[in-house]
């Protein structure tokens, strides 16, 4: 990127080849220029130069590290094929002495008590651990060391982490949310990528919403559905880290083939049977350390379709009593 | 002594942030003090001295929060190296939003939370702008989709800043962050001669002085008028 060049072009023409060059100045609260950079850096008055809240040369040095990093956003394309974790050690000091790799396409389940040190996992992997956190693991991405970089810079982080909590604080609609996630992670056809999501969604969630919906409004299950949508689709992190995924409301099997589709290597901890048996592996965490790894049997593919039938019926039953219905007959 | 301004609107979090913080640096040998700046009323240095943290507090009351601090840190700076601490971090609340309390060449982190809105990272000045760490807090509130905005909208005003979630209750991300504070380049003799990276919100008009009534005729020094009449 020539620095010179693009601080003596007018800033016209420097939009219609860097369309978000424009939401830096508005970020900062200014005028988006008519003229070049450099002449709209000169022509601030002092008390708009105060007003900024930046001396000019760091103003300009945040404006082109940005037009960099969106530059570089765009380019990316996702190449993640494997995800290696090589054991550290548990809360007594004591070797954990695995190394697991995990391909795209992957469902491995972190099981284990509440305070085993399932979350501390998943903090390992979305900080690329390097044997420098308390557990000492190291993560390796197509086999080899992370980008160090990565742990800073969330845009680039190739982890998205769908939390237990789905709340919502924004005043917006479904539709409008969506949107705005889209343009924060400048995505192309964001109104395509949007109705694609806002019908994944409805796919998942166990009662049907109109994009039109204040996301404040959306039910648990509707929430954890455009979230699940949301990131399946949107976010180009080709790893996801799930905690827990809870059952009201939501199609998890949808919802967990519909993040895999999208050839993604996915984390999940839980303490769902259905979920546990639907990953590939799962890793007993016991004492802050990876105690076992399981691979799921044959045998237990086969209870996971009675448990599957035992979950429909109890959906059943569920919609039975929304509509008003007796349960008399089950 | 390493030195760490940390600062942000008021209620971010930036005392759970700097315990769990402070508990991290313990784990690796690193002893810290606190320097609690507020403005008319505080308690938090007791939630320091609980976790047996070298805290002073100091109340700037009627003045403006940010020229008390200023005024006060390079003493605040000589009592932590008589504390024997390796790192010292000074608290301070953004109250207007036009705070600058960072300073050149010492480490300068900004804690903000996602519950305050998708704008306000547009609303914060100097604190957040020329900030080398922003600390996003309260992400275990929101969806992963609102953190991301949020976060993406804090990396368009402060695009050279290292941007980090870190959850306050859990302490998840407090490991992660105590590796910045832990910086030996940071390692710094003295404040006395080091400069504000951005001036400080001025404030010299009669109003500074004690000034009461309101009226044109009563308003001297400083003063800039709002243009009521044009759009």
């Amino acid at each position: 990127m020539d620095r010179q060049l693009i601080l003596h072009k007018p800033f016209t023409e420097l939009l219609a080849e860097m369309p978000f060059a424009g939401d830096f100045f508005e970020s900062q609260g200014l005028q988006i220029p008519t003229v070049s950079v450099k002449d709209f850096i000169d022509n601030l008055t002092d008390t708009q130069l105060e007003d900024m809240g930046i001396e000019p040369a760091e103003f300009l040095n945040n404006f082109f590290t940005f037009l960099e990093a969106v530059g570089s956003m765009t380019e990316r394309t996702s190449v993640i094929s494997s995800l290696t974790i090589t054991g550290g050690i548990n809360k007594k000091g004591e070797d954990e002495d695995f190394e697991l790799e995990i391909k795209a396409g992957e469902i491995i389940c972190i099981v284990g008590p509440t305070g085993s040190g399932k979350s501390r996992l998943l903090a390992d992997i979305e900080w690329m651990a390097m044997g420098d956190t308390p557990t000492k693991r190291r993560i390796k991405i197509n086999g080899a060391d992370p980008d160090k970089s990565w742990r800073f810079s969330p845009e680039h982080k190739p982890v998205a982490q769908l939390s237990q909590n789905m709340n919502f604080v924004m005043d917006l609609t479904a539709r409008e949310f969506v949107k705005i996630h889209a343009e924060s992670r400048f995505v192309q056809n964001p109104d395509e990528k949007v109705e694609i999501i806002i019908e994944k969604a409805n796919e998942l969630a166990g009662e049907k919403f109109d994009g039109d919906t204040p996301v404040t409004s959306l039910s648990g299950g509707q929430s954890r559905a455009l979230m699940i949508a949301d990131t399946a689709f949107l976010s180009k992190s080709p790893i996801v880290l799930i905690d827990e995924i809870e059952n009201a409301g939501i199609d998890r099997k949808k919802a967990l083939d519909l993040l895999v589709g999208e050839e993604k290597i996915v984390l999940m901890s839980t303490h769902d049977p259905i979920l546990a048996l639907m990953g590939d592996k799962r890793l007993v965490i016991k004492n802050g350390g990876v105690a076992k790894i399981i691979e799921t049997s044959a045998k237990e593919r086969q209870n996971l379709e009675q448990l599957q039938e035992l979950d429909k019926k109890l959906l059943e039953l569920r919609n039975r009593v929304r509509t008003g219905d007796i349960l008399e007959e089950i | 002594m390493r030195f760490v301004t940390v600062s942000g609107p008021p209620s971010s979090g930036k005392t759970a942030v700097i315990l769990k913080t402070v508990e991290s640096l313990r784990q690796r040998g690193l002893k810290a003090g606190v320097v609690k700046f507020d403005c008319l009323y505080t308690d938090d240095d007791k939630l320091y001295e609980q976790k047996g943290i070298p805290v002073k507090k100091g109340l700037s009351g009627a003045l403006c929060p940010d020229h008390y601090f200023v005024s006060n840190v390079s003493e605040s700076f000589e009592w932590g190296k008589k504390q024997g601490v390796d790192i010292l971090i000074s608290e301070s609340a953004g109250l207007c939003n036009r705070c600058s309390p960072h300073i050149k060449e010492i480490l300068a982190v900004c804690v903000i939370d996602n519950l305050s809105g998708i704008n306000t990272p547009k609303k914060i000045g100097p604190m957040l702008k020329s900030a080398d760490v922003v600390v996003i807090t309260k992400g275990d509130i929101v969806s992963q989709a609102e953190r991301e905005v949020f976060a993406s909208r804090v990396a368009t005003v402060n695009p050279t800043a290292s941007i980090m979630h870190v959850n306050g209750i859990t302490g998840q991300g407090a490991f992660e962050l105590s590796t910045l504070f832990g910086d030996e380049k940071t390692e710094t003799d003295t404040l006395d001669g080091k400069s504000l990276r951005f001036s400080m919100p001025s404030a010299l008009c009669s109003y500074c002085l004690g000034e009461k009534r309101i009226g044109s005729k009563y308003q001297m020094g400083n003063v800039r008028k709002m243009d009521v009449d044009n759009g």
